[in-house]
C-alpha cells in the first residue's frame, strides 16, 4: 500500500515538475521587489508567503471563472530564486495533468490585480507579472484645464488695467482741454476789460504814451538842426 | 504751445529701465553655455576685458547720443549728419523684427507658468498612451520634459516645410504676452517708469532664492566644480574671444535704439558716464551670478541622472541573473559586472548592449543654451525638487520679468521715433500709436505660434539681428567719432556732464571699439561663407530626437531678406537724403 501511494506521489510530483518550469506553457514568471517598496519594513519571502500567494491565485480564478473548482493545490510555484522571483501555473482539477490556458489566467490576474497587490502591501511596479501588462491608472483630469482658469485671471487683471489706464487718460485729456478752454475765454475777458478802461481803448493809446511827456518833445522841435 | 519731452521721474527710473533691458534672458541662458564651452572659470578673462574695451565704451557713446539730441533713433542720428538718417531707421526695422519674435518667448513662459499650478507637473511624467498599457510612444524615446516641449507646447512639425495649422493654446498666450507689453508701455514713460521698478529687480530675488535653493540641492557642488575649473588652454582659441565679444555685444542690446530712446526721456544734466558703467557692470555681474545658479543646477540634473542611470543598471543586472534585492549597490557595481562576466558569459553578452556607461562627465558636458536651457533642462530639475510648484511659478515669473523688461526696451525703441515726428504725433494719440503698434506685431507673431513656427523663430533668432547691429554700430561709432567729430562730441559731454570724457573713452570709440566691430564682422562674413549651405535642427517624433536638415529656398530667401530689410537702409537712408538735397538745390536755382 505504502509503496503505491510512493509511487503515485512521485509520478504526482514529475507531472507537477514537468508542469511547472521556466518557460512552460501556460507558466508565467513573477518578481516581487519587497525591499524597494518596504525598505526596513520588509518581510521574508517564506513558505507562508509562497502560501499566500497560491491563495491569491487560486482566489482570482475562483472569482474569474465563478466555479469554485480552483483549489489551492492547484497552483504550483517553483524556481524560487533569491531576487523574490519564480515561476507559476495554476491546473486544471477537472482533466489530469493540464494546465488552465495562459489566457484565462491572464484575465483572472488582471480583473484582480489590486486585491493581489494588497495582500503583499505591494503595487503594481514592485509585484510584477512579467507576461502581464497592467492597465496605468489615468491622471485625475478636471473638467476645465486648470491652465485656462489661471490664463483667465491674468488676462482679465490685464484687460481691466488696460481699460482703467485708457479711461483716466481720456478724462484727463478731457479736463486739460477744458481747463485750458477756460484759460482762453479769461484771457479774452482781461483783454475786453482792460479795453473798456477809461472809456479809452488800450490800442489807440500809444505804448509811450506813459513814457515821453508829449510836452517835453516839443522841446526837441525849438532847437534848430545844426 | 509746444509740448514737453516727458521726462523719468528720477535717475533711478532710468537706471532700472536700462538694467531691466539689459538683463534679458540672454544673461540666463547663453552665458553659461559659453562659460561652459569655451573654458569654465577661464572664460571670465575674454569676457571682462571686452567689457571694458567694447562695452562699457558703446553704451556710454548711445546713451550719450541719446540724452544730447533728445530725439529718437532716427532724429538723433539725422542731428548728426542729415545723410545718416539711415541708421536710425536701420535700428528700428532690428526693432520690429526682435519684437515680432520675442515675445513669443514670453507666450512660452506664459504657458509654463499657467501649467506649473498642477500636481504633479504635466513634465514630470509621461502621458499614457491609447489603450493604457504604457505610456505614449514619443515620450518614451525622449523624456517627458523633452516631449512637453516639443509635443504639449510646440507641437512641433517634423520639418520648416509642413507648417500645419496656427495653435490656438499658443495664439491666446501670445496674445496675452502682447497685452502686457500694452498694458506697461501704454502711458510712455510715465507707466513704463513704474513697472521697471518690478521687471529690474524682481528678477535679482528669484535668482537669489535659487542660488540658496540650487547650493543646498545634492550634485550642485559637482557643477560648480566642473564650470569653474578653469581649463586656460581655451584661451588659445579665437573662437572663446570672439564669443566674449559677440556676447558683451549683444547682452548690452546695441544698436537696437532702445537705450538712445531710453536716455533721450533724460534730463539733460544726467550723469550718463555713471550710469553708463554702472550698467555694464551690473549687466556682466548679473551673467556670472546667473551661471552660479545655473551651473548648481546642472550638477543637481546631471548627478541626478547619473544616480539614475545607475539604478537602472543595477535593476537590469538584478532582474536578468535573479540576484537578491538590494545586493548590488553603486559602489560595488564594477566588480559584480566582472564576477558576473566571468560566471555567466554567454548572458552577460547578451545582456551587454543594454548595459549603458555611466558617466557623470558625459551628463555634464551637455551643453545646453537658448529655449532647450531655459524650458528644458530647468523643468528637469525643478521636477525633481521638493515644492516642485512653488520653484516651477517663481522660476517662470522670472523669466516673464526678464522677457518683459527687455521687450518695454524693444518697443520703446520703435515708439519713440514714431512719437517724435510731427507729422504723426498730431493725427493720433500715444495710446492709438501703442495700439496699433502692438496688433500689428502680434497678428504677425502668429507665424511663430503654427506647428512650424519654432523654425521660423530660429531664423529670426539667428539672422535677424546678428549682422545688422554690428554694422549699425560700427556706422554709428564712425559717424560720431569722425563725421560729427570727437572734439565737438567732447565739449557737448562737456556741456552735459561738467567734465570731458578721459583718454580711455576717446581711445576707445575712436580706434579699438571700431577695430573689433571690423573683425566681428569679417569673422561673421567668413563663417557664413565657409559652412556653405545653412542648416538647422528639427525634431523628429519618430527617433525622439533632434536632426540637422538643409534649410528651403524659400527660408533662405526669407534670412536674406531679413539681413538686407535693415543693412540696406543705411545707404538708402544717404542715397535718398542726397537726391532730394540735390533736388531742392535745384529748385531753388531755378527759383532764383
Amino acid at each position: 500500500m505504502l509503496q503505491v501511494l510512493l509511487i503515485a506521489f512521485s509520478v504526482v510530483a514529475v507531472a507537477h515538475a514537468e508542469l511547472c518550469k521556466p518557460d512552460a506553457q501556460n507558466a508565467f514568471k513573477v518578481r516581487l521587489s519587497i525591499k524597494t517598496a518596504l525598505g526596513d519594513n520588509a518581510y521574508a519571502w517564506d513558505a507562508n508567503e509562497e502560501y499566500l500567494f497560491k491563495a491569491m491565485v487560486a482566489f482570482a480564478m475562483r472569482r474569474y471563472s465563478s466555479k469554485n473548482t480552483t483549489q489551492i493545490s492547484n497552483v504550483l510555484l517553483c524556481n524560487v530564486t533569491d531576487r523574490v522571483s519564480f515561476w507559476f501555473v495554476v491546473t486544471d482539477s477537472t482533466k489530469n495533468v493540464t494546465t488552465v490556458p495562459g489566457s484565462e489566467v491572464e484575465a483572472a490576474i488582471r480583473m484582480n490585480r489590486n486585491r493581489i497587490n494588497s495582500a503583499f502591501l505591494l503595487n503594481d511596479k514592485t509585484l510584477q507579472f512579467l507576461k502581464i501588462s497592467s492597465t496605468l491608472s489615468p491622471p485625475v483630469e478636471p473638467s476645465i484645464p486648470v491652465w485656462l482658469i489661471v490664463f483667465g485671471v491674468v488676462l482679465c487683471v490685464t484687460v481691466a488695467g488696460i481699460v482703467f489706464l485708457l479711461v483716466s487718460g481720456i478724462q484727463r485729456r478731457k479736463k486739460k482741454n477744458k481747463e485750458s478752454s477756460e484759460t482762453e475765454n479769461l484771457e479774452e475777458k482781461c483783454e475786453v476789460t482792460v479795453t473798456i478802461e477809461n472809456g479809452i481803448p488800450c490800442e489807440t493809446l500809444d505804448l509811450k504814451a506813459g513814457h515821453i511827456n508829449g510836452v517835453c518833445a516839443a522841446d526837441d522841435e525849438r532847437f534848430t538842426s545844426l | 504751445m509746444e509740448k514737453t519731452r516727458p521726462l523719468w521721474d528720477n535717475p533711478l527710473q532710468f537706471v532700472f529701465a536700462c538694467i531691466s533691458y539689459a538683463v534679458g534672458l540672454g544673461n540666463v541662458w547663453r552665458f553659461p553655455y559659453l562659460c561652459q564651452m569655451y573654458g569654465g572659470g577661464g572664460f571670465l578673462i575674454p569676457y571682462v576685458i571686452m567689457l571694458f574695451v567694447e562695452g562699457m565704451p558703446l553704451l556710454y557713446l548711445e546713451l550719450a547720443v541719446g540724452q544730447h539730441m533728445r530725439r529718437g533713433s532716427i532724429g538723433a542720428w539725422r542731428a548728426i549728419s542729415p545723410y545718416l538718417c539711415g541708421v536710425g531707421v536701420a535700428s528700428v526695422v532690428v526693432s520690429s523684427f526682435l519684437s515680432i519674435y520675442y515675445n513669443v518667448i514670453n507666450a512660452w513662459a506664459f504657458w509654463y507658468l499657467f501649467h506649473s499650478f498642477q500636481d504633479p507637473l504635466p513634465w514630470a511624467s509621461c502621458p499614457l498612451n491609447g489603450n493604457r498599457t504604457g505610456y505614449e510612444a514619443e515620450c518614451e524615446k525622449t523624456s517627458p520634459t523633452q516631449y512637453f516641449w516639443y509635443r504639449r507646447t510646440l507641437n512641433i512639425a517634423p520639418s520648416l516645410e509642413a507648417s500645419g495649422g496656427l495653435q490656438w493654446e499658443q495664439a491666446l498666450c501670445l496674445t496675452l504676452a502682447w497685452l502686457v507689453v500694452y498694458l506697461c508701455i501704454l502711458r510712455g514713460t510715465e507707466s513704463t517708469g513704474k513697472v521697471v521698478y518690478l521687471t529690474a529687480s524682481l528678477p535679482y530675488c528669484v535668482l537669489i532664492i535659487y542660488l540658496i535653493r540650487g547650493l543646498t540641492l545634492h550634485g550642485a557642488v559637482n557643477g560648480l566644480v566642473y564650470m569653474f575649473t578653469p581649463k586656460l588652454e581655451q584661451l588659445a582659441n579665437p573662437k572663446a574671444w570672439i564669443s566674449a565679444a559677440t556676447q558683451i555685444f549683444f547682452s548690452l542690446g546695441l544698436g537696437f535704439g532702445s537705450l538712445i530712446a531710453f536716455a533721450s526721456y533724460n534730463e539733460p544734466s544726467n550723469n550718463c558716464e555713471r550710469h553708463a558703467i554702472i550698467v555694464s557692470l551690473i549687466n556682466s555681474t548679473t551673467s556670472i551670478f546667473a551661471s552660479i545658479v545655473t551651473f548648481s543646477i546642472y550638477g543637481f540634473k546631471a548627478t541626478f541622472n547619473y544616480e539614475s542611470c545607475v539604478s537602472k543598471v543595477i535593476l537590469l543586472l538584478t532582474n536578468a541573473f535573479d540576484l537578491e534585492e538590494g545586493s548590488v549597490t553603486a559602489d560595488n557595481l564594477g566588480e559584480t559586472k566582472a564576477h558576473l562576466l566571468a560566471t555567466h558569459p554567454h548572458q552577460y553578452a547578451e545582456l551587454l548592449p543594454q548595459l549603458k556607461n555611466c558617466s557623470l562627465e558625459a551628463e555634464l558636458d551637455t551643453a545646453v543654451q537658448g529655449t532647450g536651457l531655459a524650458f528644458i533642462v530647468y523643468s528637469e530639475a525643478i521636477k525633481n525638487m521638493e515644492v516642485s510648484q512653488l520653484y516651477s511659478v517663481l522660476y517662470f515669473v522670472m523669466l516673464l520679468t526678464l522677457g518683459i523688461g527687455s521687450m518695454l526696451g524693444n518697443t520703446a525703441a520703435i515708439l519713440t521715433p514714431l512719437t517724435d515726428s510731427k507729422f504723426i504725433a498730431t493725427r493720433l494719440s500715444k495710446e492709438v500709436i501703442s495700439g496699433i503698434v502692438c496688433v500689428i506685431n502680434c497678428i504677425i507673431g502668429l507665424t511663430f505660434t503654427m506647428e512650424a513656427g519654432n523654425y521660423w523663430f530660429d531664423i529670426f533668432n539667428d539672422y535677424a539681428a546678428t549682422l545688422s547691429l554690428l554694422l549699425i554700430v560700427l556706422v554709428e561709432t564712425i559717424a560720431v567719432c569722425y563725421i560729427y567729430g570727437i572734439r565737438r562730441f567732447e565739449k557737448d559731454l562737456h556741456a552735459m556732464i561738467g567734465h570731458k570724457p578721459s583718454w580711455y573713452w576717446k581711445i576707445m570709440w575712436a580706434f579699438a571699439s571700431p577695430l573689433l566691430i571690423i573683425s566681428l564682422f569679417i569673422f561673421y562674413i567668413t563663417d557664413y561663407i565657409l559652412t556653405g549651405t545653412l542648416q538647422y535642427q528639427a525634431w523628429d517624433a519618430t527617433q525622439g530626437q533632434l536632426v540637422t536638415k538643409d534649410y528651403p529656398s524659400y527660408a533662405l530667401a526669407v534670412i536674406g531678406l531679413l539681413v538686407a530689410a535693415s543693412t540696406m537702409c543705411i545707404p538708402m537712408g544717404a542715397l535718398i537724403t542726397f537726391i532730394s538735397r540735390r533736388l531742392k538745390r535745384k529748385n531753388i536755382c531755378m527759383v532764383a
